[in-house]
Formats: structure tokens, C-alpha cells, sequence
């Protein structure tokens, strides 16, 4: 316990450190080295001290109740444990283990080696008879601010950033020494930034710090200008007074109207992303509606195929090449491909080809067909909700201003865009594509130009069910893998389509993205529900004005 | 007050008494040496994601009866139906079973609105049916046990907990856009404000069946929860959208440590399809955890994966509420002697048995049964870890104290009163016995 009001100390003595100035840099330097000795004292003095200092921390790690957990971590950075960051990292890896009546504290390291944590010496003991120390919500946030504590002098610049987060959002005083430490050794900028934001965050917030330096504080967590400074700015509103209050609620609302022009942004963003979702449902139904004339309501379906095939793949990778289940996903794209589109020509070829010319019929066919194929995956596979992992390259996000874009969401884009102009390339510059073009314009006349009418319709199906199927990969980055995924794309589908214009790749394109957007920019004002109503009967009236769509073919292979 | 109200309840309960007598003459065919007991779950269509696995936990609770030696010396015999999320077709189901299949007890249904479509059903033909899901409540009829949660037994210790241990002051309520949680949000809602809390710092939003772009309202929700106050978000959002949810969470990095999200239809079946390391912390509210550990729950979880063929199939809270519901059946049936209704809906009620997380399940006369109430943390394994727990058991209340209209409303199905929603102010049955 005799380390606590050292470091207590210690940050009364910081505290009057400027943050800026003319004569700063010695003190800074002085306060710096100052705040280091101690910090060094606090490691070195340990030893002497654990039999008191680390006790309490052990007891309280060990009674299995929460307020004790969250209590022994909150004095565990201050209690000069050498094993304190093993403690703290074994707690995160859930490897913590306890002896209740014994009060004895063991962690286990990664191979499941087993240590006596109040000494750090190996402990023969067996973890299934120990019980492990169990963390909630509370339990967590100390966890995360004790270990942003004792990892602000990681070696590893990305622990330091991640630890100088962590402090900022606790706000934890007691952190505020060996923030001052860290401050003086960093020397990646990013890295001081955030620090100085920790700082500041902290210094803004301490109603026994003086007022300049307050507001200096909050003068810092204005430039950082994001949602979390906002939060932190409101907090120190809501309970300080003077200057310091009006300092804080303006920055803050300096701030949210930063943002609020940011939110703008964000919804174009956001729809984009929206649109490239659509855009993909919705392509390959250009094909087999918009150009080939059939309602396909199975359509859904081969996304539905596409993303269990994508499961497949990962579950093939998972168990005999666990190396390629980051890359799954480039095998499963050509592969989802030739699967749905094969399915696709099978059922062109068993079913649809008897009705051509017969819409309703075909109507009710595919819809029995898109039951079969549920039913079929849903004995096959189960009922159950698949799991697909992301590949790393799409897990995460990055900040661009203040907006915040994930790469899942980027590289969906960047694919619906590639699928779009690949599949406008193979019916503008191959042979297949004028085929196919010749036969949905004038089926007689290419027939008598020697063109094979059937087999061209059988690959046009395919086509277009084998682009569904690539949709369904990218879709099982973002929605369940189930039976029931088609289901909730086939009406969007036909949606983009109708409004884009039959027949016409551009008007899917600019369909899909124009729905997308609006619809990001109707949901916050009239709701999710709302929003997509608005939105259905602005295309009915807008297909009443133009019953082509946006982009109307012209010419006589209309009236066809 | 209560002097004056017993009486009523007597005056009212002898008229009634009379009606029932008239009403108690079906259900007596059964199978000549068996005793018939649907299965009413979906097993295909949008449901059958949640209810395929609730046909599967009757299976093997019949097959395990019929090993004991069956009920009254006789085997019991499933009879499964199909009625594929289509919720016309439950009641058709419900009336197959019953006139034709003649059964003795249905288990069946997930949604609010199957359940309303069977109801009158069930009524009209006097059968049994036990309803395992947790639900909005504001309901008690004569032939339906509800053996899932009602909103005192889930939402509203969830909301008492992160009061109470995360300092909660600010509140997003999100749900799929229908009855259960347009209800439980209208209590909850009614609850909050009750205890305090502004109309500023509740935020309510409605989802449509399967939404899949929650990119929109995870930056909402992000923005509401930086106001300086701690804020929570109650999830009654449904099935197949909590996956998409949860992911947009995730890759938005909003923590269970900033804005925990506390789920009442999430549980470990739903969670087997997602990777729960970035939703560690996150929270539901249940009446049962796969992770309960003590022998009879480890027994149970051993038998359902034997008879799945599958090590890693997850167990979850209907299908306690379907064991608790059955076993109460079978003492029922052994109390009456017989599986005619009149005579199990009277001996239903009372009949205890154990539960699966270590206590007794008591059915009490509104026909729903006590539970303790647990709040769970998803762990990094897809599994909960129980961070807190009602000290004893929580009786289902049907008619919510927190919604006008229905605060003053009771139901006791003993005899003589039998009413579902009696009113103690008025001293009038609203509709019961019919």
C-alpha cells in the first residue's frame, strides 16, 4: 500500500506542469525525468514492498466478486507488482486462475504453464482444479485501463498507441505519472498526439487543476474534434463551472457542428456502400430480367448458393489448408461462379426454356425452383446461420476526416464496380456478348444468321446466375449465411432493375447507387421503416411518369 | 380492498364455474396405445432457423419418456407438422392436429403472431398448447401455457441491472419492427421514465424483418451514446438481422465497454453464426445459459448433443423453457390419471419441477411459471457468462404494471374464478371462459 501515495505524489507534482510556453522545455524535462525516477523507484522499491503492496491486490483478485476484481485492478499499475503486466495480460486472455480458501493467485502462460502470480515462480498446480477469475463489463474497463497503464512503455509503437487509447477514453487520474513518463520518452507524433489528448482529457477534467491549464486542456480536445472528444467535452460541461463550462460547451458544439457537416459525408458513403450491396444483387438479374425477359424469381437463391459455397471453401481451408483461409475468397469467387452458373444453365436448360414467352408461368415455376433450392440447403447444411469469417485485409477501419470507413465496406465497393464493368466488357468485346445481344434484340434473325439461339439463352442464364453467385460471396462478408439470404434481395433486385431501366447495365448501375443514397439520406430523418416505404412509392410514381425506367431502351427490340 | 375484491372474484368465478362445466366433454379420443403429442414448429420458411432445433429437443424428450416406460403405461407418440413460418397455415395445423391427429398436448410456435393465430384455435377445440418463447406478455388464455419469459422476467431485470451496475442513464431502444417489440419497448419505455429517466435520453428505432444495413443506425446510436452520459442499447431486434448488427458493431468499434448492447432474442444458437471475439462483453438477458454449470443442465447438454450426432450443437433458453414445459406435462397427465384437458389444465396448475440452472419451476395459476432471471456477457467461445442473477424466482407477470389498461388487469385460471384478464378495479372478467 506504501507505493499509493507515492504515485499520489507524484501526480500532484504534474499536475502544475504547463503545457506549453516559453520555459516549458526544461521543466518539462525536469518534471519528465522526475516522474521517470519515480516510476523506476516504484518498479525497483517493489520487491520490499509486495509483501504489503501486492497483498491486497491478490486477495482481491481472488474472492470471485466483481467490485473486488475492479478494485484490485484499479490499484494494481500503482501497487509495484513485477508480475502486474502478466497478471493484466492473463486476465485478457481469460488464463487467470484462483484458489478461493488458499487466497493464492496462478497464471498460466500461453503453453498452459502454470506460475504463482504474487511471485512469478512456477507453481505445480493443476488448472482444472483451480477456478478462473471471472471479468464483466466493469471488470473490463479497469482491465483496459491497467493495462494501458502498464503498456504506455511498450516497446511496440502500435501497444503504445492502443495503450495511450485506452487511457484517454478511462480518464484514470491515477494513470496521469506514467502518462507524463511516456510523454517524455515518445517519439513517434501520432503516437505524442494521442498521449497529449490523454493528457488534456485528463488535466480537463480534474476540478483541482487550475483553470488556465483546464482550459488549455479543453483547447486540445477541440483540435482533436471527433465524437469521443464531444463525449469527453459534454461530461466536463455537464459538472464544471465558469469559464471552464462555457469553454467546454463551446468547443463541444464548435465540434458537433464539425460533424454534423461530416454526417453528410458519411450518409453519401454509407449509401454508396448501400448501393454496391444492391448493385450486386441486382446485376445479374439485368441479364436474366433486363435482357433475357425472365421473371427469375430464383434469382435470390444463387446468392443464397454463392455465399454457402463461400462457407464450403472456408470450411475446406479451416480444416486441411488453414494457410489459404486468409485467400478463401479468391478461390471461392470463380468457384461460386462456375457452381451457380452450372446450376443456372441446369435449370434453363430442365425448365425455363419451355416457357419462355410465357411470363406468369415462369413466374410461378422459378418461384417453386427458389423453395426447392431452400429447402435443399436447409437439409444439406441445416437450418442454422453459417458462419464466414473476413480475411484480414477486410476486418477493421480507417479514419478518412471524420469519417469513419471500413474495409469490408471499401473493398465491397471496389468488387460490385469490378464485376460491373468486367460484365459490361463481356457483352460489349467478346463474340458471346454480341451473340447474346443479337439474340435478345431479334431472336429469328440471328437464328437465321446461324447463331444457336438455345445455347446462347442456356449461357446467358448462366451468365446471370453465375454473377448472383458472386454477389453471394461478397454478400456473406456482410449478412447471414442462411436459407432465407436470397429472400431478402429478390425484391430490391427486381427494384434497381425496374427503376434503372430494363435492359440497360448503366441504368442498374445508377439505379442501384441513386437508391442507395437516398435511402441513407431518408433513414435517419424518417426512420429505417419509413425510409423504405418513401422510397417504394417514389418508384411507383416514378415509374408512372417513365414506365421504362431511367435509362429506356429504344428501337424496336422494345415492343418484343 | 381486498375483502371487497375476494367477493367479486367468488361472484364472478360461480358464474363461470357453471360455463366451464358445460365445455369439458373433448379430448378424450386418443391413439389406441399411445398418447399423441404434436410437434408444431416451422421447419421451413424464415423460422425454421430457430424452430427446426425445438422440434428436435420434443423428439428427444419423447424418445427419453418412452425409455422410462412411457406415460400411463402407454407410449407417447410425436406427431410433427410443418407449418412453415406461414402463420395462416399454424392454425390450420393446429386444427389437423387436434381433430384429426387427436392429439393430447401441442408444443409449438416461436412468434408472437403464430401463437395469436393458433390461440383461437386451441380455444374453440379446448386443447393444450405450451408456448416455450420468451414473449410481450399482455395475454393469458385457458388453453395456452407459457413456459418462455414475460417482460418482468427478462426486460425488466436487464434494465434494472444496467442501472444499477453500469450506471446506465441513457437509453437506445431497438427493435424489429412488430408486436414483441413495439410491447416490451412501450413497458420498458413506461419503466424507465418511471424511474426517472428524460424523454431525451431514450431513443427508440424501429427495424423492418431482416435488415441488413445497419451502418445508418450504429452511427446514431454512436452519436446518442456521446453525450457524456453512459448510454446502453436494448436490443429486441430479431433473428436473422442481429448478425448483420452485430458485425456492423464490431467493425464500427463500439465496445461493451463504452456502449453495451443488451440482447432479449439472442441466444447461443443465433450466436453460433457469428465471430463473437469483437462482441465480447456484450450482454443478453435469460432465464437459462448453455454455461449454467451445474449436473443436471451438464446431463442435459451430453444428451442433446448424443442425439444431434453433434458435438457442437449449442443448447438455448426455449429449449429449457420446452423441457421445463414438457416434464411439467408428463407430472400433469400421472396427477390427473388421464390426458383429458379439463382434468390437466386443473392439475397444471402448481405442478413444480426442476429447471436447469439448478432450481424449481412452479406453474402458477395465470399459466405462466417462475424463473430466475440471468444477465450473460458474450464470451470470445460464442458462449455467456453469467455476471449476475435474481436472488430467488421471478413469478411471470402477464398483464405489465407499467402499461395503462393493463395494470389493473390479473388472471388466475383456478376454479371458481378461471379468468385470463380479470379486472380488480371494476370486479369484471374481461372476456374469459368463453
Amino acid at each position: 500500500m506504501n507505493q499509493l501515495p507515492r504515485l499520489r505524489a507524484s501526480r500532484a507534482l504534474a499536475i502544475p506542469l504547463p503545457a506549453n510556453g516559453a520555459k516549458s522545455l526544461i521543466e518539462t524535462l525536469a518534471f519528465a525525468a522526475a516522474a521517470f525516477v519515480l516510476l523506476i523507484l516504484a518498479l525497483f522499491v517493489a520487491p520490499h514492498a509486495r509483501a504489503q503492496g501486492g497483498f491486497d491486490v491478490i486477495i482481491g483478485l481472488t474472492t470471485d466478486k466483481f467490485p473486488d476484481t475492479e478494485r484490485a485492478l484499479n490499484e494494481l499499475p500503482g501497487a509495484g507488482l513485477a508480475t502486474a503486466p502478466d497478471i493484466v495480460e492473463a486476465l485478457v486472455a481469460n488464463r487467470l486462475y484462483f484458489n478461493g480458501p488458499a487466497r493464492k493467485l496462478y497464471f498460466a502462460d500461453e503453453a498452459g504453464k502454470m506460475f504463482d502470480a504474487a511471485t512469478g515462480e512456477s507453481a505445480d498446480v493443476m488448472a482444472s482444479a483451480l477456478k478462473k477469475v471471472r471479468i464483466n463489463n466493469a471488470v473490463r474497463r479497469s482491465l483496459d485501463a491497467a493495462r494501458g497503464a502498464l503498456t504506455l512503455m511498450s516497446p511496440d509503437p502500435a501497444k503504445r498507441k492502443a495503450a495511450a487509447d485506452s487511457v484517454f477514453k478511462s480518464r484514470d487520474a491515477t494513470a496521469l505519472p506514467l502518462l507524463e513518463a511516456a510523454l517524455a520518452q515518445e517519439t513517434v507524433s501520432a503516437n505524442r498526439k494521442i498521449l497529449e489528448e490523454a493528457r488534456a482529457a485528463i488535466i480537463a477534467g480534474d476540478s483541482g487543476a487550475n483553470e488556465v491549464q483546464r482550459l488549455e486542456a479543453i483547447d486540445i480536445l477541440k483540435s482533436r474534434g471527433d465524437q469521443d472528444a464531444v463525449s469527453v467535452l459534454t461530461t466536463i460541461a455537464s459538472w464544471s463551472e465558469g469559464r471552464v463550462k462555457a469553454a467546454a460547451d463551446s468547443a463541444s458544439s464548435v465540434i458537433q457542428a464539425k460533424l454534423a457537416l461530416w454526417r453528410n459525408v458519411q450518409n453519401i458513403w454509407y449509401g454508396l456502400s448501400l448501393g454496391s450491396v444492391l448493385l450486386l444483387a441486382a446485376i445479374g438479374l439485368a441479364i436474366t430480367f433486363g435482357v433475357m425477359g425472365i421473371i427469375n424469381m430464383a434469382h435470390g437463391e444463387m446468392v443464397m448458393l454463392g455465399a454457402y459455397t463461400t462457407f464450403a471453401v472456408q470450411e475446406w481451408a479451416r480444416t486441411s489448408h488453414p494457410g489459404l483461409l486468409n485467400y478463401s475468397l479468391f478461390i471461392a469467387i470463380p468457384l461460386a461462379f462456375l457452381v451457380t452458373a452450372a446450376v443456372g444453365i441446369l435449370i434453363e436448360r430442365v425448365v425455363i426454356r419451355f416457357l419462355y414467352g410465357r411470363p406468369l408461368e415462369t413466374l410461378l415455376a422459378t418461384f417453386g425452383i427458389s423453395l426447392i433450392l431452400q429447402q435443399a440447403v436447409r437439409t444439406i447444411f441445416g437450418a442454422n446461420n453459417r458462419e464466414v469469417s473476413a480475411p484480414s485485409f477486410m476486418a477493421g477501419s480507417f479514419d478518412f476526416g471524420s469519417l469513419q470507413i471500413g474495409y469490408g465496406r471499401m473493398w465491397i465497393i471496389v468488387f460490385a464496380l469490378a464485376v460491373f464493368f468486367a460484365l459490361q466488357f463481356v457483352l460489349r468485346a467478346t463474340s458471346f456478348g454480341l451473340r447474346m445481344r443479337a439474340v435478345t434484340q431479334n431472336r429469328r434473325m440471328a437464328s437465321s444468321m446461324g447463331i444457336d439461339t438455345n445455347r446462347i439463352d442456356a449461357m446467358a442464364f448462366g451468365l446471370g446466375s453465375g454473377i448472383a453467385g458472386m454477389a453471394g460471396v461478397a454478400l456473406s462478408q456482410i449478412d447471414n449465411v442462411s436459407p432465407n439470404l436470397g429472400q431478402s434481395y429478390i425484391i430490391d433486385s427486381f427494384m434497381v432493375v425496374v427503376f434503372g431501366g430494363v435492359g440497360n447495365l448503366w441504368g442498374t448501375l445508377l439505379g442501384a447507387l441513386t437508391l442507395g443514397v437516398a435511402n441513407k439520406f431518408l433513414e435517419p430523418i424518417a426512420g429505417a421503416v419509413l425510409g423504405k416505404i418513401l422510397l417504394l412509392v417514389f418508384i411507383i410514381l416514378f415509374i408512372q411518369k417513365r414506365p421504362r425506367g431511367l435509362f429506356a431502351l429504344k428501337g424496336r427490340a422494345v415492343e418484343a | 380492498m381486498s375483502f371487497t375484491r375476494r367477493i367479486m372474484l367468488r361472484t364472478a368465478g360461480a358464474a363461470l364455474g357453471g360455463a366451464l362445466a358445460f365445455a369439458s366433454t373433448s379430448a378424450f379420443a386418443q391413439g389406441a396405445g399411445t398418447i399423441k403429442v404434436g410437434v408444431l414448429h416451422s421447419l421451413s420458411g424464415t423460422m425454421a432457423i430457430s424452430e427446426t432445433t425445438l422440434k428436435d429437443v420434443m423428439l428427444m424428450l419423447i424418445e427419453e419418456q418412452n425409455k422410462k416406460g412411457g406415460l400411463l403405461g402407454k407410449k407417447l407418440e410425436p406427431v410433427v407438422v410443418d407449418p412453415a413460418s406461414n402463420w395462416p397455415l399454424f392454425a390450420e395445423k393446429a386444427r389437423e392436429l387436434i381433430s384429426k391427429d387427436k392429439v393430447s398436448a401441442t408444443f409449438g410456435c416461436w412468434t408472437s403472431v403464430s401463437r395469436k393465430s393458433v390461440l383461437p384455435v386451441f380455444e374453440e377445440l379446448n386443447s393444450i398448447l405450451f408456448y416455450p418463447v420468451q414473449y410481450e406478455g399482455e395475454e393469458s388464455s385457458k388453453n395456452i401455457f407459457y413456459t418462455g419469459a414475460a417482460p418482468n422476467q427478462q426486460a425488466i431485470p436487464a434494465v434494472d441491472y444496467l442501472m444499477a451496475s453500469e450506471k446506465v442513464q441513457r437509453w437506445v431502444l431497438a427493435g424489429t419492427d412488430y408486436v414483441y417489440p413495439r410491447t416490451t419497448n412501450k413497458i420498458l419505455e413506461a419503466y424507465l421514465k418511471s424511474k426517472g429517466v428524460k424523454q431525451e435520453d431514450i431513443m427508440i428505432n424501429y427495424t423492418p424483418f431482416g435488415h441488413s444495413d445497419w451502418q445508418t443506425i450504429v452511427a446514431d446510436i454512436k452519436k446518442f451514446g456521446s453525450a457524456g452520459k453512459k448510454t446502453a442499447v436494448v436490443s429486441t431486434i430479431n433473428g436473422d438481422a442481429n448478425v448483420p448488427f452485430y458485425k456492423e458493431l464490431g467493425n464500427a468499434g463500439v465496445k461493451a465497454t463504452d456502449i453495451p448492447v443488451v440482447a432479449f432474442s439472442v441466444g447461443e444458437e443465433e450466436l453460433a453464426g457469428i465471430d463473437t471475439k469483437p462482441l465480447v462483453g456484450h450482454l443478453a438477458a435469460w432465464n437459462y445459459f448453455q454455461s449454467v454449470d451445474n449436473a443436471d443442465n451438464k446431463a442435459f447438454i451430453e444428451k442433446w448433443k448424443t442425439f444431434t450426432k453433434n458435438p457442437k450443437r449449442v443448447t438455448n433458453d426455449p429449449m429449457e423453457a420446452h423441457v421445463i414445459g414438457f416434464n411439467m406435462w408428463v407430472k400433469a397427465v400421472e396427477k390427473a390419471g388421464t390426458t383429458d384437458t379439463e382434468a390437466v389444465l386443473d392439475a397444471m396448475i402448481g405442478v413444480s419441477v426442476p429447471n436447469l440452472t439448478g432450481g424449481y419451476s412452479t406453474m402458477m395459476p395465470n399459466h405462466h411459471i417462475t424463473k430466475p432471471v440471468l444477465i450473460g456477457e458474450v464470451q470470445a467461445d460464442g458462449q455467456f457468462n453469467t455476471v449476475w442473477q435474481t436472488s430467488g424466482l421471478v413469478v411471470g407477470d402477464e398483464w405489465s404494471d407499467y402499461l395503462e389498461g393493463s395494470k389493473d388487469l390479473i388472471s388466475d385460471w383456478r376454479k371458481p374464478l378461471s379468468c385470463g384478464n380479470f379486472n380488480v378495479k371494476t370486479g369484471k372478467c374481461g372476456g374469459a371462459g368463453k
